[in-house]
């Protein structure tokens, strides 16, 4: 196993022994031996995200071997979805991400237009815009408490998810449902904005800002903070390409990507966003990173909220689409999620149903490629606050 | 890591003294937003339980069950959708689908209940709290996911149409056909206002998938008048579609007109494979219009030996006689009925039963008979003048037209009535180049007609007098003075406004031709006297059982002499009904 150079991360400090030992590039781990005692965190543990649970072997405290299992709230999406008519589809693939249900709804209906050739109207367009980029601050927001939960600072994630109930309300206001919001639908949107919603966003954005503020004091300047998180979990660039690892995660490391500035999609080629790197590489500066794009994300809403006009249609007419066809081809369209990357790809065969609906989420890499070999030599107490500084969302790894 | 990082943290301490973002009684201090998705409702008289919210539905949510009180009737399937709770996504597409509009959502999100099955309810019939609730998810006017915009029907232009009698409505091309097809909801609504039962949403979705071989071989299953239907049929189908409540529904006539349009003859006969093993059976049938030809058509297929007798020329009865050309050209009707003879049915054309020992022939030489004479008498309207020479009914003029006898109607011409007599003998006066005006009784909007009937007339600049009542004919040289007064209509309760002439105030109008069409009645004086006793009749209609069979056991009827509709896919679904009632009472099965 390579070492991380300590002269490059200094504060590195997961180089504290020499476990496992490796044997023809496998750890060496004799249970019998006594040394080593192996440990399930989780699907019940309140550092896991979802329901997901990792397997580790432990020396000491030290991590040395581990293992993520999944399987605990397999659905079956992707199944589902080719026993569905194309507009059934949009009410599954919400469910697929909890947290951020619109980067899904976005993908799937995006795809179904593309491969039935159909444009949605303008206003449509800064609406799911709009709707994406409330959700990202949605996500961050029960993100956030996550990281501070992991750490014991229980009180951040009140302060958190009790903002982003207000978010919620916006989303109850604009879409009809709280959590799964299944307001991107193919062909546009379902509802125009309501009366006065433009005013409470604007509010909301400026109170959010607020606690942004009161966080970082408290969160991000805090010693305790720093001390857990500094140095653990660094992803080195080498890393990103080899491990598929995208979003704040890759960014934190250097990595100039973000599908919103490199595939521009919806209105993002008509607005203010510059691409947030830095180069730390650890749990640390991962949250940095994402709460600085949470303050872009809120500066992304006002200038979509200024620039967006308030007439025009938000669907296109469609066929009845009880008896919707869709010509036979093949589609990937992928979007900016929280967590990276998000992309789904289509095949449709000239039928009702799709013929393959893949869903490709951050998670995936994250939760165990990348997992397993970042909690190697990281103490027990360390795993949560790692695996959350990842931000991984299981049901993505199981469509 | 600094001095900062230790301070910093303390900030916390300024949200103790802050008031807490919780809400203690959230359902009373935050209601669900205006377009929140909660219980469903249901508006039980705007609903018609066509089932596309169950269609759509895709966690298998919402199962259409009966409701007490709520009757079933054409356009009303009777049954309601009942949600279950436990399945529900509460994703709203049954409320997106919805073509009424009867389902919507509140924004009442929460209810207690001890027993599980209590989240299994009919929305509407079952009394909820949230039932008035005036907030909740709709769907918006410009938010569409069925297709309520026909596809326009290429017609010929008024003025070109106004002048031939070349067929007005030039069909669907196969693009415009399927595109029309796939906006059709499957419902099922139509299968039971259709006379004949036919099997409307299965046809359709032939159509779509573009299977015209299975989509002949449904029609034939219930009408095998369909290509003569697919043009002129009152399509009471279209009516009541479900679509027809926000928006214009399924051109199913049209559509099963595009099947049969794409059929040769000959490739008739190979998809229908029709195989006739004779059972040596024979049953006579007296009319060859659509009613006797139905019962031919089935009977034979059951393997009876049959034979019809017809007094004119040719068959097709009211359809080839009674329907201008511009709306049935009579290739078509050819087609229909040459299917119909090609397998071995016996037509007797020019045939008229004027005596008893001829009915008695007939009548003795088979196992049974249907009777379908149709309706050639024309009423006569009772005033003075009406024995003039320039006075025809409608449906002489009609079928003068077919038989291409000359006529002369001269400059202007008046018709009376409102049904769809008086507007096709309006319009054929019309494109025999008379100038025409219809006098009818009530208002338009009473008329009996089909309403693109009038439409179609009142382009063609045919003028409408509605509220009048014909008084009087003098002849004036070698016209007409025509005396009509004008009616008010007096309302009672219960009945529709009866006209009721105004007195005192008459009104003249010089005209060439006087055209009575205000209803026809069957001739029966082609049966012996002994028999004509024996039927029952009722209003001038030959009364018949479930199974079409008359008062005289042997003797089956149908068609516009018997049914009140008198329109051809009634008299069609008759013959069939009485085709299998034929053969139950030869076979004297239990069920058919």
């Amino acid at each position: 196993m390579t070492k991380i150079s300590e002269t490059k991360y200094p504060n590195f400090k997961a180089n504290r022994s020499n476990f496992p030992e490796m044997e023809n590039g496998k750890p060496v781990i004799d249970l019998d031996s006594h040394k080593f005692t192996k440990l399930w965190q989780g699907p019940q543990h309140p550092g896991v995200t979802g329901n997901m649970s990792v397997e580790i072997t432990i020396n000491g405290d030290e991590i040395v071997h581990a293992k993520t299992h999944v399987g605990y709230l397999h659905r079956g999406f992707e199944k589902l979805l080719e026993r569905r008519k194309y507009i059934q589809g949009f009410t599954i693939v919400c469910r697929i991400c909890v947290p951020e249900p619109d980067t899904n709804e976005y993908c799937y209906s995006t795809a179904v237009e593309e491969l039935a050739g159909i444009q949605i109207p303008d206003k449509a367009s800064w609406l799911r815009t709009l709707n994406l980029e409330m959700s990202r601050i949605a996500s961050f927001l029960m993100w956030i408490g996550g990281q501070a939960g992991s750490l014991g600072m229980g009180v951040i994630g009140q302060w958190t998810v009790g903002m982003r109930d207000f978010w919620l309300d916006l989303f109850e206001e604009m879409t009809g449902g709280r959590i799964y919001h299944m307001y991107i639908i193919p062909g546009g949107v379902r509802k125009d904005l309501p009366d006065g919603f433009v005013t409470r966003t604007r509010d909301l954005v400026d109170r959010t800002r607020e606690l942004l503020f009161e966080i970082k004091k408290s969160f991000l300047d805090n010693i305790i903070t720093k001390s857990r998180l500094v140095g653990l979990g660094i992803i080195t660039p080498d890393m990103i390409d080899e491990y598929g690892i995208v979003g704040p995660t890759a960014k934190a490391s250097g990595k100039e990507y973000d599908v919103r500035m490199n595939n521009p999609y919806l209105k993002y080629p008509e607005l203010d966003l510059k691409m947030i790197t830095l180069t730390g590489g650890d749990a640390f500066t991962r949250a940095e990173i994402r709460y600085q794009e949470m303050h872009q994300s809120l500066d992304i809403i006002t200038q979509i909220l200024d620039k967006m006009p308030t007439e025009g249609d938000i669907q296109t007419k469609l066929t009845n689409v009880i008896n919707w066809k869709i010509p036979a081809g093949e589609t990937y369209v992928k979007a900016e999620s929280t967590r990276g990357e998000h992309g789904f790809y289509v095949v449709a065969d000239g039928s009702k149903y799709p013929r393959r609906v893949y869903n490709r989420g951050a998670s995936y890499t994250h939760a165990i490629s990348v997992l397993e070999k970042l909690a190697v030599n990281t103490s027990i107490s360390d795993l949560a606050g790692l695996m959350v500084s990842l931000h991984t969302c299981p049901p993505e790894i199981e469509r | 890591m600094s001095l900062r990082d230790i301070i910093s943290p303390f900030s916390v301490w300024k949200r103790a003294a802050q008031k807490p973002w919780t809400i203690a009684d959230p359902i009373k201090d935050r209601p669900g937003a205006d377009n929140y998705r909660g219980f469903h409702k249901n508006d039980l008289a705007k609903c018609i339980g066509c089932g596309t919210c169950e269609n759509i539905c895709q966690n298998a949510a919402i199962d259409m069950v009966p409701v007490e009180g709520q009757e079933t009737n054409m356009g009303d399937s009777g049954l309601r959708p009942r949600i279950d709770y436990g399945r529900c996504c509460w994703c709203a597409l049954c409320v997106d689908v919805c073509p009424t509009g009867s389902l919507t959502m509140s924004n009442e999100y929460t209810w207690i209940s001890e027993d599980a099955d209590d989240f299994r309810f009919i929305p509407g019939a079952d009394k909820k709290g949230w039932d008035n609730a005036e907030k909740g998810y709709k769907r918006d006017e410009n938010f569409q996911l069925i297709d309520f915009e026909r596809i326009p029907m290429k017609e010929l232009g008024v003025e070109e149409r106004s002048t031939s009698f070349i067929e007005m409505v030039k069909g669907y091309s196969k693009e415009q056909a399927i595109a029309e097809a796939e906006r059709c909801l499957e419902c099922g609504i139509c299968v039971a206002r259709c006379p004949a039962h036919m099997d409307i949403p299965e046809y359709i979705k032939a159509i779509r998938e573009d299977d015209i071989k299975s989509a002949v071989q449904i029609l034939y299953k219930t009408n095998p008048f369909s290509a003569s239907c697919g043009r002129i049929c009152t399509h009471r189908c279209e009516e009541i579609c479900s679509l027809a409540h926000n928006g214009e529904p399924i051109a199913i006539r049209w559509l099963k007109r595009y099947i049969l349009d794409q059929v040769t003859p000959e490739e008739l006969t190979n998809i229908l494979e029709d195989t006739i093993q004779s059972n040596n059976k024979k049953v006579a049938v007296i009319g060859a219009g659509p009613g006797g030809l139905s019962t031919a058509y089935y009977l034979r297929l059951l393997g009876y030996e049959i034979t019809v007798f017809e007094s004119n020329a040719k068959g097709g009865g009211m359809l080839r006689y009674g329907i201008p050309e511009y709306r049935l050209p009579y290739d078509q009707l050819d087609k229909d009925i040459d299917y119909i003879t090609s397998l071995g049915i016996k037509i007797k054309y020019n045939t008229k039963i004027s005596s008893k020992s001829e009915f008695n022939a007939i009548y003795n030489s088979h196992d049974a008979l249907f009777i379908s004479p149709g309706l050639w008498n024309s009423i006569p309207v009772n005033i003075i003048g009406e024995e003039l020479p320039n006075v025809i009914s409608g449906i002489d003029l009609l079928n003068k037209v077919t038989n291409n006898e000359e006529i002369k109607l001269g400059k202007k011409v008046a018709v009376i009535g409102g049904g769809n007599t008086a507007m096709d003998a309006a319009r054929t006066a019309k494109r025999l180049g008379a100038e025409v005006e219809i006098y009818y009784r009530r208002r338009i909007e009473d008329m009996p007609a089909d309403v693109e009937e009038i439409e179609e007339a009142q382009d063609e600049q045919v003028k409408f007098l509605p509220q009048t009542t014909p008084l009087e004919l003098k002849k004036n040289g070698s016209k007409i003075k025509f005396l009509w007064g004008k009616n008010k209509m007096e309302s009672e309760e219960g009945k529709r406004p009866k006209p009721v002439l105004i007195k005192g105030k008459t009104y003249e109008t010089d005209i060439d031709t006087f055209i009575i069409a205000i209803g026809q009645n069957t001739d029966l004086s082609f049966l012996p006297n002994e028999i004509r006793d024996k039927i029952e009749t009722k209003w001038n209609k030959i009364v018949v059982n479930e199974i079409g069979q008359t008062s005289v056991e042997k003797i089956f009827s149908g068609g516009d002499s018997s049914n009140n509709v008198a329109d051809a896919v009634s008299a069609i679904a008759d013959g069939h009904n009485a085709a299998m009632g034929i053969d139950k009472y030869l076979n004297k099965q239990e069920e058919i």
